[in-house]
Parts: C-alpha cells; sequence; structure tokens
C-alpha cells in the first residue's frame, strides 16, 4: 500500500477501506465525467450541426462502451429536440436544421450494429405522405426528418398518396399518428378524403391525424376534423409529441 | 420586364378576410397601389376557400377591374375556378398555370384555347418535380409542344421553371437561372417567368435573397416576374439590374424612381 501514503487523507481512507488501487477506484468517477463529456460534445456538435464532430464523438463513445441507448436517448435525440424547439421559434434556420439532420443520421449509422433487442423502442409510430394528385414534399421530408430525429419510427409514403393507399398502409403498420401535407388548394380536399376513408375502415379512432403544407389552416384542420395542424418541422414534433401524451 | 403583381391572394390573412367581408374598397386599393407600383398584371388567387373558390375568384376579378384598368392572372389550378372567372374578366388574361399532369392538362386545355390568354406552363412531370435542368427543360419543351399543337402562340406561353428553396438545396437557384438561359436560347420567342420568394423559404433576410435572385434572373433573360411591386427592395434591384443590363437608356427609369423615393437605399 505505498502507493497510496502521499495521497491526502480522505482518499487515503477510501483506498484502505476499499482494500484497491488508486487507480481502480478512480475509474468509475473519471468514467462517468467521460460519460458526461461525450454526451455533451455530442449534443453540441449536434446542435451546430458539425457532422465530422458528431461523428468522432459518436465513434468515442463505443470505443468507450457506453450504452448505445444512452448515446441515442440522451445524446442524438435530446439533441435534436432542443433543435426542433428552436427552431420553431425562429432560432434557427432550415440549412442549419437540416445540417443536424443529417448529422444525427451519420451518427445513427455508426451506432446501428450496436443496438440490441429492445433499445430502439420508437417514441411512437408515423405514417406520413403528401396527399393525392400533390407532388410537393419538401415541407413533408422535413417534418418526416425532424420526427425521425426526435424518436419516432417513420413510415414515408411519398408524393401522390391517395386516401385508399394511406388507409392500407395505416392497417398494415398501425401507426400512432398520420400525418398528411398538401402545398395546393386543390389537394386540401384529399386530406379530408383521407380522413372520412380511415373512418370507413373503422381506424380512425386508432390513429390520430396532423395535417400542414403552406395553404393549410388550423380552422381548416378544424373542418375535417383532423387531431391537429402543425404550420412547421419543429411544431409538428412538439405536436407529435402531444398527440402520443410523451410532453 | 412584365411585373406580375402577387398580393392579392387568400393565402395573405388580410386579403381572406377582405375576401369574406366582399370588401371591394380594401381589394380595390391593393390593386391601384400595385399598378401605381408599375404592375401590368394583377394577380387574383381565392384558392384557399376550396369550395367557394369559383364564386370568391369572380368576384376578386370584378372587383380588381373596377379599380385598375389592367389584365388579370387568373391563378388557380382548378378548372371550374377558371372557366368561371375567364368568362368575368376583360382583356386578355394570364392564366396560371397549366403543367403536363394528365387530369390538369385535358381539364384546362379546352378553357385556355376558347380566347386569346397569355399561359402560365409549369417545367413539372407528369408524376414527379424534376429537379435537374435536364428534367425540367424536357417537361417545358413537352409542354411547349404540346400547347403549340393545340394552337397556342409561342409568345403568349409562359414558361415557369419551378423556384425551389436554396435553404434545401444550395443548387436551387443555380438550377432556376440554367433553365431560364436554356429556354430563352433555345426557343424564340418563348418567354420565361417566376415568382421569386419560394427561393428564400427557410432564410433570414428574405427580401434580400428575393432582390439578388430576380437581378440574376433578369441577366439569363427572364421575361415576367410575379413578385410585390410595392416592395421597394425589388423594385431596387430591378431598376438597376435593367440599367447595368444597357435597358435603361440614359438611365431613365432608374433616376426617375429614385426621384420618386421609390428606391429602398
Amino acid at each position: 500500500m505505498n502507493s497510496v501514503k502521499s495521497i491526502s487523507t480522505p482518499f487515503k481512507e477510501v483506498a484502505l477501506i476499499c482494500k484497491s488501487s488508486w487507480a481502480q477506484i478512480s475509474k468509475p468517477y473519471n468514467a462517468r465525467e467521460t460519460i458526461m463529456t461525450i454526451i455533451d460534445t455530442l449534443k453540441q456538435d449536434i446542435n451546430k450541426g458539425n457532422i465530422d464532430g458528431a461523428v468522432a464523438q459518436t465513434q468515442k463513445a463505443i470505443d468507450d462502451g457506453l450504452k448505445v441507448k444512452s448515446v441515442l436517448n440522451d445524446g442524438l435525440i435530446a439533441a435534436m429536440d432542443e433543435v426542433g424547439e428552436k427552431f420553431a421559434k425562429g432560432a434557427l434556420f432550415v440549412p442549419q436544421m437540416l445540417r443536424s439532420a443529417k448529422a444525427m443520421q451519420e451518427c445513427m449509422e455508426l451506432l446501428k450494429p450496436f443496438f440490441l433487442e429492445g433499445d430502439l423502442i420508437p417514441k411512437g409510430k408515423v405514417l406520413i405522405g403528401t396527399v393525392h394528385r400533390d407532388l410537393h414534399d419538401i415541407g413533408k421530408n422535413l417534418v418526416a426528418m425532424m420526427l425521425e430525429g426526435a424518436g419516432f419510427a417513420i413510415t414515408d409514403l411519398g408524393v401522390d398518396v391517395s386516401a385508399e393507399q394511406f388507409v392500407k398502409k395505416a392497417q398494415e403498420i398501425e401507426p400512432d399518428i398520420v400525418a398528411m401535407s398538401a402545398l395546393l388548394s386543390t389537394t386540401m380536399p384529399s386530406m379530408k378524403e383521407t380522413i372520412e376513408a380511415l373512418q370507413r375502415a373503422k381506424i380512425r379512432n386508432t390513429v390520430k391525424v396532423m395535417i400542414g403544407g403552406a395553404p393549410v389552416t388550423s380552422k381548416y384542420a378544424e373542418d375535417i376534423k383532423a387531431d391537429v395542424y402543425a404550420p412547421d418541422a419543429g411544431s409538428a414534433v412538439i405536436e407529435a409529441k402531444k398527440l402520443i401524451g410523451t410532453s | 420586364m412584365l411585373i406580375v403583381g402577387e398580393k392579392i391572394n387568400t393565402s395573405r390573412r388580410r386579403i381572406s378576410e377582405a375576401v369574406e367581408n366582399q370588401d371591394r374598397a380594401f381589394i380595390g386599393q391593393i390593386a391601384k397601389n400595385q399598378a401605381e407600383a408599375g404592375a401590368h398584371f394583377i394577380d387574383v388567387n381565392a384558392g384557399t376557400f376550396v369550395e367557394q373558390e369559383p364564386e370568391y375568384l369572380c368576384w376578386l376579378v370584378e372587383t380588381v377591374q373596377e379599380a385598375v384598368n389592367l389584365p388579370l392572372c387568373l391563378d388557380t389550378p382548378n378548372p371550374k375556378a377558371l372557366s368561371e372567372a375567364i368568362k368575368c374578366h376583360r382583356g386578355v388574361p394570364m392564366i396560371n398555370s397549366i403543367s403536363l399532369e394528365k387530369d390538369r392538362f385535358d381539364a384546362m386545355m379546352p378553357i385556355i384555347t376558347a380566347q386569346p390568354c397569355k399561359i402560365v406552363a409549369l417545367c413539372m412531370a407528369q408524376t414527379a418535380m424534376p429537379v435537374t435542368v435536364e428534367g425540367r427543360v424536357k417537361a417545358g419543351a413537352e409542354l411547349i409542344e404540346k400547347l403549340i399543337a393545340e394552337g397556342v402562340a409561342m409568345e403568349n406561353i409562359f414558361i415557369d421553371p419551378l423556384v425551389q428553396p436554396v435553404s434545401i438545396d444550395t443548387h436551387a437557384g443555380y438550377v432556376v437561372l440554367d433553365v431560364i438561359k436554356t429556354f430563352m436560347t433555345d426557343f424564340p420567342g418563348v418567354n420565361t417567368i417566376c415568382g421569386l420568394s419560394n427561393v428564400s423559404f427557410g432564410l433570414p433576410a428574405r427580401r434580400l435573397i428575393n432582390g439578388t435572385f430576380l437581378s440574376l434572373c433578369i441577366f439569363q433573360g427572364l421575361s415576367a416576374a410575379i413578385l410585390d411591386p410595392t416592395d421597394t427592395s425589388l423594385t431596387a434591384a430591378l431598376l438597376s439590374a435593367e440599367m447595368l443590363l444597357g435597358r435603361d437608356e440614359f438611365c431613365e427609369k432608374y433616376i426617375d424612381a429614385f426621384q420618386r423615393g421609390c428606391l429602398d437605399l
């Protein structure tokens, strides 16, 4: 026990009590610190959209044996939550949000091989698409990307999705939320048609319906009995969490 | 450069309220302001009303043409609204818009060919929005061919390259500039038109981006723009760009606008 003689009293006592070496005692303490540092740095990198930095931190987390579930939830998803909130407030602009989402996606690729069964339980399942006869996908893609970043599992049906296609897929995957986008006033009625088709298929009560797109308003959402209107991708995340009761 | 004043669109809250309240004075004033600021066409759009669109669009046509002696840009993809609005319209309207999407093309063509009009033709393929220059040129060229075959004159066609946000894809601005140049070079007589504000979606200081983009489009030969003519930063970009390209003899329009206080500096 010569090695602990020079250390100040409290530590010496601890060391003696544990009958362990200094190095062994200090390891859990340093490891906790390292975990916090890695996760915090990762969050900062995602927030800034620093792709290389975020990937490096994720690799470090893997190398240091951190739990991938914690890297995902406390790092990536927590950071993307902040990004979404800032965007909804107008404190972040679209390219910055895209960069953060891209950084997250690259980190996810690194993490994927290490996930165990049960690590990847999504917040909820979202079925999303641009409605029938509408080919606009920019807004819909932003929403899908941000929901994915927030930990939702996304099934994206693309553009020009008919009411029947929404219903068929909804019956198959049983989503928590059906999200529809329309950018044309002429295609907005397709949202109503889809809601009616969900009703006819008797699954309207098992899903929440979220709608959005430039000409869409909260009044229109009320009119067609959608559950919620989301004006942008950041709001879509906030509303989606409210809909499934996790916020 | 042909200016289409974009302000009378029911996606703007105050316009929507004025239409619902049938406020002729308010709509008339917005039309007059745009005419005085140099608009050649006044765009009218009642699309947010969906069910009542045909009725409201007709009301807008009559109301605006009572206030100003200008032709209108009938802004609707809805054949029913268009066919009703066109009956109320005096003069040669601009129709905004047609595309290769089959249902839309088939429904719009009989209305378009029934009288003289200018047509905005979107560079949109049947089932997708082309991203590349080639894809858009191909879609636009196919549409020109179809319109010519239906008897539409080349000079009445206004190709819209579809402006997408540069915040999503940093090449989005350049693609449009390239498409404009291609049509102005390869299809003599055809016109090009675009809306500007989409380019700056998702970014701060949008007026700066819109004005700069307008200047670049003008350089490529853009023949018409859908914009807010009362926005002095756009007027400034437009007048200075045209002057710098040698289209303003003795810099008269530029100096005149400055003296009237119309340049945002």
